[in-house]
């Protein structure tokens, strides 16, 4: 009996499977890596909430890009490369871009997706070098780099120290992968150029264990501590620091270790944590006005819609509206709404947000402007500081938006990828 | 009456010995081979490939390699993740000193530098059993992936920790990388995985191979009648991990291209994994390595299949569902087949030779 269940259920997949037929897509796709599940679940949910809320916004609202409505699909990776590559390979075909939200299936897609001709845009995240566009076709990274957000951050430890650091100690909490390895090489330079010590402290994966970590930050009393961290890893990391008191204000965290679920856990602890950011937090933006209108009120809000106005979410909103930008300006350049992925990819590179189209697309100073070109795929390199205030529950900003070193990242970029320029055998583009 | 063997009479040695007696499974078998070597290859898309035939095929020789180990010799090992990390780093490593190298001898000689290190690990094996054992390959397993994320010397000093396979050709046709063309890397593992298989089947029916079952069945018995347990037990570790390690090197060359120890080796993505395989298809059969590997790769995907293409539910809630069956999968058969797929496949041999007249 069970023999029989079993080729009938067997028969019945085999069939299921081979029945299986692409859909025939006349829409603009935009396939989600997303990752609900998992130990970086509280940050993938608000990020993934605010992609889709935004793709659903524009298609209520202006029906979609040019007439062609924008498709989503969601592929669960859990945070996981293998599976990664196995979204990648499932909808790849007609996709416009990826967004892989990890920097690990990144790194896993830059020689595919540039193999298929398939954009892939990390957005502050992902390989560093990509920023060259001379080497990286189809890869971008605008607006801001981990390079330039490690310069930033000793930028802003510079100004309050009035621009003396010698002999300061700066510890770097890391998330012990690619990821977290990224900023290493820029702050070494720096620790050269300024003089001040560099103590390097990994965690590894998920990060729910880092007390050996705080109990050396207690015995070597850094004068700074800067993170790259995602997941628990930040909730816990926030609340170590809070219980052995080290000055919150001398944390600063990288974008990704600066959102509300990362610091509300630690409570009145985590007041006067700093992290970077280069998106605004809150819901007062014409873009928040028209979700609101168009898809929360209807009841269409992705998820539990409890995540509005969050700062994963809104960088989600961002992330999602510099993709949707590019369908338009290769609309334009190729004066066609049915855009090939070939074509989405000059739409990508031809991206000019400059603060007037961030008005009219409704993001009116939530992000500071920047344009994507052959030569520079990184954006404006652009920053601020952000302040947690536990009281009011809510980030400040307590900068303007500032630019990292650029010598010195502009060098190492052009060290990196021309390694990897040597490595792939790619010749340089741009002229 | 399907499966009959009556009248299949064996007039020498050799065909006695054969390792398809009956004339059903060799049919079966060239069937099978003729598929996979001449249709698959001209059918076979970059979905396919990179989603489940190229992960089946390595699987599948990371989980002989674990069977041999554990379902024949009867040492539990949970350090399968570092040991493809071996066979992985060797690769990457020997791929950047010689850049000449064919692919093939670069990964069958990192499958024979896996094979030195799991014989070092193996040592312990000889003064401890059952768990304490598990244990202490866990230690490799932990001690390895450390190894590789702490001394830069073995990712060539790269920034992030990160190696990448460079293009490599057998043939003329590129088989890492890239560009390569989906029937190449499907081939190329199919080749190696397919000869190994023939390998491992003769070692396991070889002296070797029964002296391993030997200590498996009782290890005490066994050294009285004359089986060295120094010897058998590290030649078990070494034959198991020269497997795993091929099948690292697969994994990282062929398969990824690109990998961060820390997550591509992890417990939890290789280990357990390969462990389950070997307990769902059947420990100490090949079939049952092969069936293992099948079942783990395919059904997360078919799941997903089912749950999100056919039934349009949400992706999360999809993967919640998976997680749940993949749960409820294991316990389900470890209480009503311990002895996994593979015996699910004899009952049925049992079933199909008295059909159609059961009793």
């Amino acid at each position: 009996m069970r023999i029989k269940q079993l080729l009938i259920g067997m028969t019945a997949s085999v069939i299921a499977v081979s029945s299986y037929v692409e859909m025939a897509i006349a829409d603009l796709k935009f396939p989600m890596l997303v990752y609900r599940t998992g130990a970086y679940a509280p940050n993938g949910i608000p990020n993934a909430d605010g992609f889709v809320d935004y793709y659903k916004m524009i298609n209520a609202r202006d029906g979609g890009i040019g007439g062609e409505k924008i498709l989503h699909p969601e592929c669960e990776t859990g945070y996981k490369t293998q599976v990664g590559v196995e979204c990648y390979e499932k909808n790849k075909k007609d996709a416009m871009v990826f967004q892989p939200m990890s920097t690990g299936i990144t790194y896993q897609l830059i020689p595919k997706a540039t193999a298929d001709g398939v954009t892939v845009y990390s957005t502050g995240y992902g390989r560093t070098s990509a920023a060259n566009g001379k080497v990286f076709k189809w890869i971008f990274n605008a607006p801001v780099t981990y390079w330039d957000g490690a310069s930033i951050a000793v930028r802003h430890i510079l100004k309050n120290n009035f621009g003396n650091i010698k002999g300061k100690k700066i510890a770097l909490v890391y998330h012990n992968s690619a990821y977290g390895k990224e900023p290493i090489r820029t702050l070494q330079t720096l620790s050269k150029k300024h003089g001040f010590k560099l103590m390097l402290l990994p965690v590894d994966h998920p990060g729910q264990e880092q007390k050996a970590t705080w109990l050396k930050i207690r015995k070597a009393r850094p004068d700074n501590v800067l993170m790259w961290g995602w997941g628990v890893m930040n909730q816990v990391a926030v609340k170590s620091a809070a219980s052995i008191k080290f000055p919150m204000d001398k944390f600063i965290g990288i974008w990704w270790s600066g959102s509300e679920n990362d610091v509300l856990p630690a409570g009145q602890g985590a007041h006067g944590y700093k992290s970077l950011t280069f998106n605004a937090p809150g819901t007062n933006f014409q873009v928040h006005a028209d979700i609101k209108k168009f898809v929360h009120d209807k009841g269409q809000a992705s998820g539990d819609g409890s995540h509005f106005g969050t700062v994963l979410y809104n960088r989600g909103l961002f992330q999602a509206m510099v993709q949707v930008e590019a369908a338009v300006v290769a609309q334009k350049i190729h004066g066609t709404s049915k855009i090939t992925p070939a074509m989405y990819r000059d739409g990508m590179e031809n991206v000019n947000l400059s603060a007037k189209r961030l008005e009219e697309l409704g993001f009116k100073d939530f992000a500071p402007p920047f344009k994507n070109t052959c030569e520079n795929h990184g954006g404006s390199g652009l920053a601020a500081v952000q302040q947690w205030d536990a009281k009011a529950k809510k980030w400040n900003m307590i900068t303007e938006y500032m630019y990292g070193d650029s010598d010195v990242v502009q060098k190492l970029i052009a060290e990196d990828s021309s390694k990897y320029a040597a490595e792939q055998k790619i010749a340089e583009r741009c002229g | 009456m399907i499966y009959k063997e009556t009248g299949q009479y064996k007039s020498s040695y050799k065909s006695d010995h054969a390792i398809f007696p009956l004339l059903q499974d060799k049919i079966a078998f060239s069937t099978l081979m003729f598929i996979a070597f001449l249709i698959i290859p001209f059918v076979i898309n970059s979905y396919w490939e990179k989603a489940i035939l190229v992960p089946f095929l390595i699987f599948s020789l990371a989980a002989i390699g674990l069977n041999i180990l554990t379902g024949y010799c009867g040492q539990v090992s949970l350090g399968t993740g570092g040991f493809m990390a071996v066979g992985a780093f060797s690769t990457y490593k020997i791929m950047t000193y010689f850049p000449d190298m064919n692919i093939m001898i670069i990964i069958l000689i990192s499958g024979l530098i896996t094979a030195a290190v799991g014989i070092i690990f193996g040592l312990p094996s000889l003064r401890i059993k059952g768990f304490y054992l598990a244990v202490a390959t866990l230690a490799s397993q932990f001690f390895l992936v450390w190894l590789f994320n702490k001394v830069p010397w073995f990712y060539n000093y790269s920034d992030t920790g990160q190696i990448t396979v460079s293009e490599r050709t057998m043939f003329g046709i590129p088989v890492t990388g890239a560009e390569a063309p989906s029937y190449a890397t499907y081939l190329f593992c199919l080749v190696l995985v397919v000869t190994l298989s023939f390998a491992a089947k003769n070692l396991i029916r070889s002296k070797m191979g029964r002296s391993w079952m030997a200590i498996r069945d009782m290890d005490i018995a066994a050294e009285i009648i004359g089986v060295p347990p120094l010897k058998t037990k590290l030649s078990a570790f070494a034959i198991s991990s020269f497997y795993i390690g091929v099948a690292g090197a697969l994994y990282f060359a062929v398969f990824l291209g690109a990998i961060e120890v820390t997550e591509s080796f992890d417990i939890m993505t290789i280990s357990f994994p390969v462990l389950f395989m070997i307990i769902i298809g059947g420990l100490g059969s090949m079939l049952g390595s092969f069936l293992g590997a099948a079942f783990v790769v395919t059904l997360p995907i078919g799941l997903k299949f089912l749950m999100v293409d056919m039934v349009g539910l949400s992706a999360v809630t999809a993967k919640h569902f998976e997680i749940t069956i993949w749960g409820l999968l294991m316990i389900i058969f470890l209480i009503v087949e311990p002895h996994g797929l593979a015996r699910l496949w004899s009952i049925a041999k049992e079933k199909l030779r008295r059909w159609p007249f059961p009793y």
